[in-house]
């Protein structure tokens, strides 16, 4: 359970079991409490004061509560709702963010390469070579996402936590995200937050169906989708509300 | 892909969270130290300066040299007060406002009418870098401008005049952000009925503003009230209570200074400056209020 | 319509008022000054670092005092910045919007309301014994004294603008470092303090422009000795502070010498506060 400030629970009874390279999609009416879920999954809601959180998750077998937060983030990656690039850093400097963040002392070879295989693993490397050492704000959104998205696989994470990342982005890009997913999960795993059933239904292996901070549904996507076992999963899938 | 730099990287996780909490530490320590002089200096103010407030303190004029040294000598409190100090400061002020806000509010509103203009960014510019003049600077500036040329002596006017030069830049940009932060619509629902142009300001924007023009009034006061170097250079003082603005005028700053710079009146500085620092941390705090039920 | 250009009119008469104010003071004080400048010479009387009032042996130079000035702003500065640079963290970033940060922030806002002469009385009953007693001669007048209050009196404004400008650094940046696994140590060193560096640098440039033009204070702890400093623990004088202390008694070309000096003053503050408002304005 998870809750913010006093007695305002946003996420209660989820019990789930997330496969290992695949993509598990998160989805539900907005406000029901997809982010929160996501975002105690790497710790991040502990940035916050005020939130209270009760339960367990695991990673590998090993409670996540026991690895420092660092650690933990280094294992569990996280691309957001907005593309967040460092303003103030070049493309370069920002996929290998994470290792200079965490005062990892590199040999400009070995950066360089971590730098390329994450660029070409988001399609990037081709588009941006030429201007490694700008700064990335005269990338498009799409690009800019994509940019995140190899900020977080540089360090070779196990999961990647993903918040509505295309929310943002223009339907070409969005595509062009989906097939990136679609290939990265042959190396990792990935947790898909999306409000956008189509997006789910089209990449996602499992899906998750949340409703008023609760899991109503967990199964194979295209069993949720062909046969709902809740009616309120069915409800949602046939847009009657949400 | 070279994998094993990945895997490679030591893990330093330990040293980091404690670099990340001992610079915390850091940051607290100092942060301490930052408030510790407030707190010291109204400790001070207050221990050795509350036995000297009484009723006196507020009416009576300072007491001269002799019976100052009598007191010392008899381990009495200093006799008198700081009257003359007190008029003459709120004589200077009240006249400084009135010179001031005016001037300030028709600025301001001009300058908020004339967003993006070039003249008025230039105006905007010169109002902030007038903001910055030291106040002795302007000091000079009055003793130039009217105790040479108009009073033809130190005088309550020319004090006025420095502390008014000093309140302008912290009212008009304080008018000129209030204003900004009225809704349009106000403005707009006025002109609508065909209201005149001069009506909109003073029936609907000034007091629709009332309360953050106050705001930037009281916090100009209070930032002026303090002033002794213009002063200074300005009124010189005076040992009895004058209310001729053409004349040499006391203030309660001009009056911690004399005493300062006379041993047998050092009690009064201490008992003067809490009255000082009271009545600026008053002003501050009505302007704080006035401005929170505002927003 | 006829009495919307009146009004009109009249803002804009106002705001000429605002350009005669300052064209009369830069008017009023060059002229003042002419008299020292035409005597010495302007860069004469700049870099002269003599200051001898005895009739008929007149001497001024403005050397001493400008050294003064920069000394114990800098100084100041150098002590400010770790103390309102911390105060900012603890206020914007640390203890954001929680109670310990409201109640830090109202006493550094308190040090912004005290009267310049009550931190020279303080410095002077308090901080003066404090250093004398390290041994240093000159009763604990001097340079280390007088930028030491100073960086005391900076503080507040420093503090308010950096307050301002860290708690500008958006949000998804910070997470985005922290789901990265940086510390918050990291996250301060390598997304707000890059994300907010002009912002800063400006807070400071205009803190700086207030312990330039800082009086009473100085007067009363530098020791007013019309030399250039020795070391830190020196006595010498300021610009402000010789303005204060020798008008009284000033006529003819001393009056004249002083004027110039606050010339001076007065355009190495605005040009200082300039180039702080436009950083802000370019950054904001
Ligand atoms: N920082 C917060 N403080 C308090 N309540 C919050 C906070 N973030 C989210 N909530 C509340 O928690 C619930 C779930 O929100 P969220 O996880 O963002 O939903 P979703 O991502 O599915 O739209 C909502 O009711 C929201 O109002
Ligand atoms: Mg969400």
């Amino acid at each position: 359970m998870i809750a913010y400030g006093k007695d305002k629970s946003a996420v209660r009874d989820v019990t789930a079991d997330i496969k290992r390279n695949a993509i598990t999609a998160i989805m539900g009416p907005s406000g029901c409490g997809k982010s929160t879920l996501l975002r105690a999954i790497n710790r991040m809601h502990e940035l916050y004061p005020n939130i209270r959180t009760e339960g367990e998750i695991e990673l590998n077998g090993e409670s996540i509560y026991k690895m420092s937060t660092t650690k933990l983030r280094r294992k569990i990656g996280m691309v957001f709702q907005r593309p967040n690039p460092f303003p103030t850093m070049s493309i370069y400097e920002n996929v290998i963010a994470g290792y200079d963040l965490n005062g990892s002392k590199l040999k400009k070879d070995q950066k360089d390469a971590i730098v390329e295989s994450s660029l070409h693993d988001v399609g990037l490397f081709d588009e941006v070579k030429d201007s490694l050492n700008k700064k990335g704000n005269f990338l498009s959104g799409g690009q800019q996402q994509r940019l995140c998205i190899a900020r977080a696989l540089a360090f070779k994470p196990e999961v990647i936590l993903m918040d509505e990342p295309t929310s943002a982005l223009d339907p070409l890009s969005t595509a062009k995200i989906e097939d990136l997913l679609v290939e990265l999960k042959n190396q990792y795993t990935i947790i898909l937050v999306t409000h956008n059933m189509s997006q789910a239904a089209r990449i996602s292996d499992n899906a998750m169906f949340m409703y008023l901070g609760e899991l109503v549904e967990y199964d194979k996507t295209k069993k949720m989708f062909t046969n709902p076992s809740d009616s309120r999963t069915e409800g949602y899938l046939t847009g009657k509300f949400g | 892909m070279d994998n094993n730099a990945i895997i490679n990287t030591t893990d330093n996780s330990n040293w980091r969270e404690l670099k990340s909490k001992l610079f915390l530490g850091i940051v607290i320590l100092l942060s301490c130290i930052t408030i510790s002089p407030i707190l010291l200096i109204l400790y001070e103010l207050i221990s050795k300066g509350i036995k000297q407030i009484n009723p006196d303190f507020f009416f009576k004029v300072a007491p001269d040299t002799l019976q100052a040294m009598t007191a010392v000598r008899n381990g009495e409190i200093l006799p008198g007060g700081i009257a003359n100090g007190i008029s003459g400061t709120l004589l200077m002020v009240a006249l400084a406002a009135l010179i001031a806000i005016p001037v300030s509010i028709v600025i301001g509103i001009f300058l908020y009418e004339n967003q993006g203009k070039k003249y008025a960014n230039l105006i905007r510019t010169l109002t902030d870098i007038l903001q910055g003049v030291p106040s002795v600077v302007l000091g000079l500036i009055s003793y130039i401008w009217i105790v040479q040329g108009v009073t033809k002596g130190f005088s309550a006017l020319a004090g006025s005049v420095a502390l008014a030069i000093m309140m302008l830049p912290l009212i008009i940009r304080s008018t000129e952000e209030t204003m900004k932060m009225l809704p349009i619509s106000i403005k707009e629902a006025a002109a609508a009925l065909g209201v005149p142009y001069h009506k909109i300001i003073l029936k609907v924007m000034i007091p629709s503003g009332f309360s953050g023009l106050m705001t930037g009034i009281l916090l100009s006061i209070s930032r002026v009230i303090g002033e002794t170097a213009p002063l200074m250079l300005t009124t010189l003082g005076s040992t009895a209570i004058n209310l001729n603005i053409k004349k040499p005028t006391s203030a309660v700053p001009l009056q911690i200074w004399e005493f300062y710079n006379n041993p047998n009146m050092i009690d009064l500085v201490w008992s003067s400056s809490l009255f000082l620092l009271g009545f600026v941390l008053t002003l501050n705090i009505i302007a704080k209020r006035i401005s929170l039920r505002y927003n | 319509m006829k009495s919307e250009k009146i009004t009109k009119l009249i803002l804009l008469i106002a705001s000429v008022i605002i350009l005669l104010i300052f064209s009369g003071m830069a008017w009023s004080m060059v002229k003042g000054a002419i008299p020292a400048f035409g005597k010495f010479g302007f860069f004469g009387f700049i870099f002269s670092t003599e200051w001898n009032p005895t009739e008929d042996h007149e001497v001024y130079g403005a050397m001493p005092f400008i050294a003064g000035t920069l000394i114990t702003s800098l100084l100041a500065l150098i002590i400010c910045f770790p103390l309102s640079f911390s105060t900012s963290l603890f206020i914007a970033e640390y203890f954001r919007k929680k109670r310990i940060a409201v109640v830090l922030g109202t006493l550094v806002d308190l040090l912004a309301g005290v009267p310049s002469i009550v931190y020279g009385l303080w410095g002077f009953y308090t901080i003066r014994p404090l250093i004398a007693s390290l041994g240093f001669e000159g009763q604990g007048f001097g340079i280390f004294t007088s930028g030491l209050i100073l960086a005391i009196m900076i503080i507040p404004y420093a503090t308010s603008i950096s307050n301002e400008i860290i708690s500008m650094v958006p949000n998804e940046l910070k997470e985005a470092a922290y789901s990265l696994g940086a510390t918050r140590l990291e996250v301060i060193t390598s997304v707000i303090i890059p994300n907010s560096r002009s912002g800063l640098v400006a807070g400071y440039i205009l803190a700086l422009g207030r312990a330039l033009g800082e009086t009473m204070a100085v007067t009363m702890l530098i020791g007013n000795a019309n030399i250039i400093p020795k070391g830190l623990f020196s006595p010498g004088n300021s610009m402000a502070s010789v303005i204060a202390n020798q008008f009284g008694e000033a006529d003819g070309l001393k009056l004249s010498a002083l004027i110039a000096i606050g010339l001076l003053l007065f355009a190495v503050t605005a040009l200082v506060n300039a180039t702080g408002k436009m950083i802000i304005r370019k950054f904001a």
